[in-house]
This record gives structure tokens, C-alpha cells and sequence, in this order.
């Protein structure tokens, strides 16, 4: 049943002050971009699957299970929907060593058959050597790394990345870029990736979700929607 | 009791009863101020403006009148005091119970402002990532929330305990000045002041209030430092 599920199927609705969101995509296996300019609503999206932010009204099923549905009252928690979400800045716990942080999730999740394992993904991310520091001690690279173990080593249905290389150098960027796409292949998670930068949606993109002022304009894959 | 260090019996009492109050008052006064503190930090709350006031009252009224209200509503006659002793057994009015609730209550709001501010620093989309990896509320605030909290949550109780070791007015109202009951460090220093001959002791309690005061301020900051360091701050 669940296998036969999409990843992800999102409708919501939300009116705050002068933004009005009103979207409806599916995800798909692989990566799915929300592109589009800011403002457009891509952030508010993932902080709706992520159960951050509350709709009006919405339907939302991740892999088979239903996370939201303001029609038939359903409404699961944000730390009961496993969505692991990477932030813009990281945000690691700052009190925590790098090695605390990349376990948090496991503490709250039972480990089961699709768990990944810890000593993998350290070492496809490459930050065995970190594990001792404290995020202070880091570098937005080596931070934007631990962040995606941090949600991978959570268990989720879904991963959520928000902009994750906005705040990296060019080098760091290509860095984190090929890393993402090894996630994407070796661990068979779906992503959703806001992003509003063509070449991130050209690279990493099995799917566009084009959004502008709240809206979905287009859906196609990046060479419908962007050209060749 | 023998003279110790120096000290007469008295003093003795005074100073051993001035710590064990202020202790007494800052451990109970703590989980009520990290409530209040989470509370106006985090949640909506109507007439949320109303309640801080009204919390941070003791640290802007006179302290008798403080000490006078308590001994109303605390007072064997008064309606919390009356049920507390008519269910728990329980006493304040000339009590040394009594000048704990006082300085506890003088003490609140300097505990309270530090921990609500350190909250208030807090990047809530910590507890935004906590939550999305899988922990509660409740653990969220255990695990991420209260350890980043810590450095305010320590300034708070020295700055509670400290007041409370000051505490005069509010205390002597409530429970009078009882030597070996009542009577402070600040109580038995006015006693002592107000009889012929008592100004050496007075003197060398004043002398005790100063080191006690500066151990506090020191072992915050030590701790504070120590804190700090290990939290860091990014960038």
C-alpha cells in the first residue's frame, strides 16, 4: 500500500495579513523543487508539511500516511510527522557536540528496518572527524553536512531542505550540491527542495513545482520548465 | 552555643539563619520563575501584559507594603494562611517558614526577568528543529530550551539569592524580628544598631553580608564563564 503511495501529496490553503497561499503537488520519488522567486510561498509550504506553521485548510499525505487533514480533523504534531527538516543556517544545537546533534532524532524515533546507520551516513557525508565539536567549532559547510545527518540519521518519510546552500561559497555549494545527490540515490528518501536558483533545479530535480505569490504557475521536470 | 570564629551565639544564629532563608526561598522560588518565564516567553496568553505587572510588582512597591499583604493573606488569619495551616499544618507568621515566603516573593521578579530574558534570546527555530526530529514539547524544552536557558537561569538565582539575603522590610513586617526565629543578617544588624554598644557587632555583620555577597557574585560569574564556553555563540 504505502509503496504504491507518492511520496508526498500536498493541498493547503492559509491566509496571513497580505499572503494568501492556495497550492496543490505531488511529490515524487527522488527530488522535488518548489522554484520559484521570494515570497512566492516555497518556505511556507515545507513549514506546512513540516507542521511548523498551520494552514487553513489542507490535505497532506506523506508516503501513505496522512499528516493533515482539515476536512476529516486530522492533525499529527510537527515531532510525530518524521520530516526531516534542513534549515537554511543549520541551526545545530549549540550546546551539543556534532555527535549529539546527528543522534538527537534517534532518541525520540525506534530504530526500525529503514533506519539508516549512523556509521554510513557519517561517511557519506564525510564528517567522521567532526564528531568530537561543537558547532561553534564549524565551518557552513561542514554545518550544512551535519545538518542533512542530523535529519537522515531521524528516520524521516521525507526530507524538507530550505535554500540549504543560500549561505555557501561557490566551492562549498558544488560540495554539498554532489552530496545531495548522493542522499537523493544511495538512500532512496524523496526531497523536497525550496530553491529559487536554476542551476540547483537543473542538477538535483526530478520534478519543478513553479510557485509564484502563493500559487503553483507550473509543474513539469526542469527541462519542460526551464529549457534545455 | 559556643562563640565560633569569633562570633557571639547570636550572630551566629543570625548568619546561619539569614542562609538557610535565602536558600530555602531561591529553591522554591526557581520552578515558579522558569514556569512564568516559559510562559510569557512562549505562549499566548491574554492580558499577558497585566500578569507580568502584576509579577514584577514586589520589585517596585515599598517592601512593608509587601510584608503587610503577605502578613494578610499569609497570616494565620488570612484566607491562604488559615488553609494552609488548617490542612497541611503548615505555619509562616513568625516563622523562619515565614521570612523564606517573604524573600522568595522579593526575590521573584530579579529571578524571574533574568531567566524571561535568557528565553527571550533563545533562536525558537532550535525548538523549531528539535520538534521536527522528533521531540515533544516537553522534551524540547528539557533537552534544548532549558540547558541554552542555563546562563540566565544562574544569574537569576544569585540575583534571587542575593535579595533575599538583603531582604528587610517585607520580612520584619510578615514575621517581626525573633532572634534564633526571624532575625536576619539585616534584622539583627537594625537590632544591633538601635542598642547602646552594638555598633562592633553590627560592624561585623555588615563585614559578613559583603563577603557573602561577593562569594554569590563570583561563583555566578565562574559559573557563567564556564557556561558560556561550552555553549559558545555561532559566528
Amino acid at each position: 500500500m504505502t509503496d504504491l503511495a507518492p511520496p508526498l501529496s500536498f493541498r493547503a490553503t492559509l491566509n496571513h495579513e497580505k499572503f494568501t497561499l492556495d497550492a496543490a503537488f505531488e511529490g515524487v520519488p527522488g527530488l522535488t523543487a518548489l522554484f520559484g522567486p521570494s515570497g512566492a510561498g516555497k518556505t511556507t509550504v515545507l513549514d506546512i508539511i513540516a507542521g511548523v506553521r498551520r494552514p487553513k485548510t489542507a490535505r497532506i499525505v506523506i508516503a501513505g500516511h496522512t499528516v493533515v487533514d482539515t476536512d476529516a480533523g486530522i492533525y499529527v504534531p510537527a515531532h510525530k510527522r518524521r520530516t526531516g527538516l534542513v534549515f537554511q543556517d543549520a541551526q545545530l544545537f549549540p550546546h551539543l557536540t556534532v555527535e549529539q546533534n546527528i543522534k538527537f532524532g534517534r532518541w525520540f524515533t525506534q530504530p526500525d528496518s529503514t533506519a539508516l546507520s549512523i556509521a554510513l551516513v557519517v561517511d557519506v557525508l564525510g564528517i567522521g572527524d567532526l564528531l568530537k565539536r561543537r558547532p561553534a567549532k564549524l565551518s557552513g559547510g561542514e554545518r550544512q553536512r551535519v545538518a542533512l545527518a542530523r535529519a537522515l540519521l531521524s528516520s524521516p518519510r521525507i526530507l524538507l531542505m530550505d535554500e540549504p546552500l543560500s549561505g555557501l561559497d561557490d566551492a562549498r555549494r558544488l560540495e554539498i550540491m554532489a552530496l545531495i545527490e548522493r542522499v537523493r540515490d544511495e538512500f532512496a528518501i524523496p526531497i523536497t527542495y525550496v530553491t529559487h536558483t536554476r542551476e540547483e533545479v537543473r542538477r538535483l530535480a526530478s520534478r519543478v513545482v513553479q510557485m509564484d505569490a502563493g500559487r503553483v504557475v507550473a509543474i513539469g521536470t526542469p527541462a519542460e520548465l526551464l529549457g534545455p | 552555643m559556643r562563640p565560633v570564629l569569633g562570633f557571639s551565639a547570636d550572630e551566629w544564629t543570625a548568619i546561619l539563619l539569614s542562609l538557610r532563608v535565602a536558600t530555602v526561598a531561591t529553591v522554591f522560588a526557581l520552578p515558579f520563575a522558569i514556569f512564568a518565564a516559559y510562559a510569557l516567553a512562549r505562549w499566548r496568553i491574554p492580558g499577558k501584559l497585566f500578569i507580568d505587572s502584576v509579577l514584577h510588582l514586589p520589585l517596585v512597591m515599598p517592601p512593608v507594603v509587601t510584608g503587610y499583604l503577605l502578613l494578610l493573606t499569609f497570616g494565620r488569619q488570612g484566607p491562604i494562611g488559615s488553609f494552609l495551616y488548617d490542612v497541611f499544618g503548615i505555619t509562616f507568621s513568625f516563622r523562619w517558614t515565614g521570612a523564606a515566603l517573604a524573600c522568595g516573593v522579593m526575590g521573584f521578579p530579579l529571578m524571574l526577568r533574568a531567566i524571561q530574558l535568557s528565553f527571550d534570546t533563545i533562536d525558537r527555530r532550535l525548538e523549531t528543529a528539535a520538534g521536527t526530529l522528533g521531540a515533544s514539547h516537553g522534551w524540547t524544552f528539557l533537552l534544548i530550551t532549558l540547558p541554552l536557558a542555563l546562563p540566565g537561569i544562574i544569574v537569576g538565582i544569585i540575583l534571587c539569592f542575593a535579595r533575599a539575603l538583603g531582604e528587610f522590610g517585607a520580612t520584619i513586617t510578615f514575621v517581626s524580628n525573633i532572634p534564633g526565629e526571624t532575625q536576619t543578617i539585616p534584622s539583627a544588624i537594625y537590632t544591633y544598631t538601635q542598642v547602646p554598644g552594638g555598633e562592633t557587632q553590627a560592624l561585623r555583620l555588615t563585614f559578613v553580608s559583603i563577603v557573602i555577597a561577593m562569594a554569590a557574585l563570583i561563583a555566578s560569574e565562574v559559573l557563567s564563564r564556564r557556561i558560556n564556553k561550552r555553549i559558545a555563540v555561532f559566528e
